[in-house]
């Protein structure tokens, strides 16, 4: 309970700095239309009532974020192409898989490496610089390979979220997988135990925190990469469609609505992996 | 060989005699490590016999070669020129006929086990049965007085139980040799000294041959029926003392005159073999 605080105080002064800044930002609005109606300028606490609750505001307030969150998610059918369910839904779906594919490969890649000396030398420098390629300029031609292979909809979306989540999980298993230290390895050497005895026995327990450290990060990256993947599909289905839909005709409403989702989706997806952590490393005995 | 023990040749020889098949035997042993600083010639021309049911304490300043012995007994090391059998094999084979348990200073219990399941895990490795490993558990958990103790994790126990805990797990598997790396270096005297009354005790129920490497002078003339004085640069015994104290010893032993003048040998030696550079 001593965290609420806290957070609380964060919380209510964001709102408080973002309610200040929606007045700033929104004002000229209300300025520009009193002089084009030739009207005198109108008094601050009039410009102040009229920034709160515009239909296109630069900066929409607080409440009318909450409003149309609240609006797309419960107050609408779940099937209803404007609700956010539904394409909180299908980003979720090709976050999960790409999540699953990224984290498959990154343990590959991972395990490869420290049994592997030629995979050693050579995954993690190309790992470092499938990194840096912005992923906005891979995205469309990831889809268009694919679709031309005859792929659509939510393989290609997941292969992007696999590219940005498979990276943290082979940084945080090799580091994992190689945290025994020598007195350890010496230990099974003397009991004369094989590799595979020493990486199910050893290795693959002390890496647990390290994995658990990544697959946070992880499926961060992987709502990131499905997000991306799709815009360029042409604002079909998604959370990055509503994001692009609403830049096409000027909903900033909806473009923060869709914003806030994403981040309460990936909030969301976090906690979880969270809690799976804390019961995985309870019943392994690593929590005091 | 006897000649390079130094002046205590004739009462090695006397157990040489005895003692039937050497458990270890160690002829002109030497191990060089390449550096980036150069060679360090970190054992030269050691030769040791250790008979069946011996407790060896290997004493020594930093660098002297002591644990490095060990660890060549072990076959964690590979000696570069000599030759070294244990049990009559070599080192490698030896370590692959599961000769010994290994006990290091830290007693490196996982902690995603149990006590049991720390001591059944060479068990495990080994192959034994469900069953059995059960009972060996139940055995050497007494052994060591930690009955009752199978349950909790290690971080529930004191770092003097933590290490009572992994000379179990070296025990487990019945391995007749049991090679102990400064195994109580890290815990307060205490606990140590409670820990050499049961090590003593442990031994005289087990009869296992004993190798156990420390940097305390009373430590060693406590426990061995042979102390090993080493020196550094280049590492070397400087003298083997057998000791004629009795194998039941109360800790009051360490009052006794004969116990003062082993000491007192003990720490000439490590002055003598220190030469210069003291």
């Amino acid at each position: 309970m001593r965290n609420i605080l806290p957070i609380l105080t964060v919380v209510a002064t964001i709102v408080v700095l973002w309610y200040l800044a929606a007045v700033k930002l929104n004002s000229a609005w209300v300025y520009d239309q009193a002089t084009r109606a030739g009207a005198d300028m109108p008094a601050f606490s009039q410009v102040v009532s009229e920034t709160m609750n515009q239909d296109r505001p630069v900066l929409p307030t607080p409440h009318q974020v909450g409003a149309e969150l609240w609006k797309s998610t419960v107050g609408m059918a779940v099937t209803s192409k404007r609700s956010l369910v539904y394409h909180g839904w299908v980003t979720i779906s090709a976050t999960l898989l790409g999540f699953a594919i990224g984290t498959g490969l990154g343990v590959l890649l991972a395990v490869g490496i420290i049994h592997n000396r030629a995979m050693d030398m050579s995954v993690m420098p190309w790992a470092i610089a499938s990194q840096t390629i912005p992923i906005l300029a891979i995205a469309p031609m990831i889809i268009v390979v694919l679709n031309s292979l005859g792929l659509q909809g939510l393989v290609p979306k997941a292969i992007i979220s696999a590219y940005l989540s498979f990276f943290p999980v082979v940084v945080g298993m090799v580091k994992g997988l190689r945290s025994p230290d020598q007195m350890q390895l010496d230990l099974l050497k003397t009991y004369n135990a094989s590799a595979a005895g020493a990486f199910w026995k050893l290795r693959v327990p002390s890496s647990m925190p390290y994995l658990f450290a990544s697959l946070k990060v992880g499926i961060a990256a992987s709502l990131v990469g499905a997000i991306v993947g799709e815009l360029p599909t042409g604002a079909v289905a998604g959370l990055g469609a509503r994001l692009l839909s609403g830049s096409y005709y000027g909903q900033t409403v909806q473009i923060w609505a869709a914003l806030f989702a994403a981040a309460i989706v990936a909030a969301g997806m976090v906690i979880v992996i969270g809690l799976i952590e804390k019961g995985t490393l309870r019943r392994m005995g690593m929590v005091r | 060989m006897r000649d390079l023990t130094g002046p205590e040749g004739d009462g090695l020889m006397k157990d040489t005699i005895n003692a039937a098949a050497p458990v270890i035997e160690a002829r002109n042993l030497n191990l060089t490590f390449d550096t980036a600083d150069g060679a360090v010639h970190a054992l030269k021309d050691v030769n040791l016999t250790i008979g069946k049911g011996e407790f060896v304490s290997f004493i020594g300043p930093s660098g002297c070669g002591k644990t490095t012995f060990l660890r060549c007994i072990a076959a964690l090391e590979t000696p570069t020129a000599g030759t070294l059998t244990v049990n009559g094999m070599t080192p490698d084979e030896a370590r692959k006929s599961r000769a010994y348990g290994y006990v290091f200073q830290a007693a490196g219990l996982y902690p995603w086990r149990t006590i049991a399941g720390n001591i059944k895990l060479p068990l495990e490795i080994m192959g034994f049965d469900r069953a059995e490993q059960e009972s060996r558990v139940e055995r050497v958990l007494e052994l060591v007085e930690l009955k009752g103790f199978g349950k909790k994790f290690p971080w529930q126990l004191s770092g003097g139980m933590q290490q009572r805990a992994s000379i179990a797990r070296a025990l487990a598997f019945d391995a007749d040799l049991l090679l102990m790396d400064e195994p109580f270096g890290a815990l307060d005297e205490i606990v140590r000294d409670r820990l050499n009354e049961e090590l003593l005790k442990l031994w005289a129920r087990t009869e296992k041959t004993i190798g156990f490497v420390t940097h305390s002078i009373p430590e060693a003339v406590y426990l061995s029926t042979k102390i090993v004085v080493m020196s550094p640069r280049p590492g070397r015994i400087t003298d083997v003392i057998d000791s004629p104290l009795p194998k039941e010893r109360p800790l009051d032993i360490r009052d006794s005159r004969e116990f003062i003048e082993i000491a007192h040998r003990v720490r000439e030696g490590l002055r003598a073999g220190h030469g210069d550079d003291m």
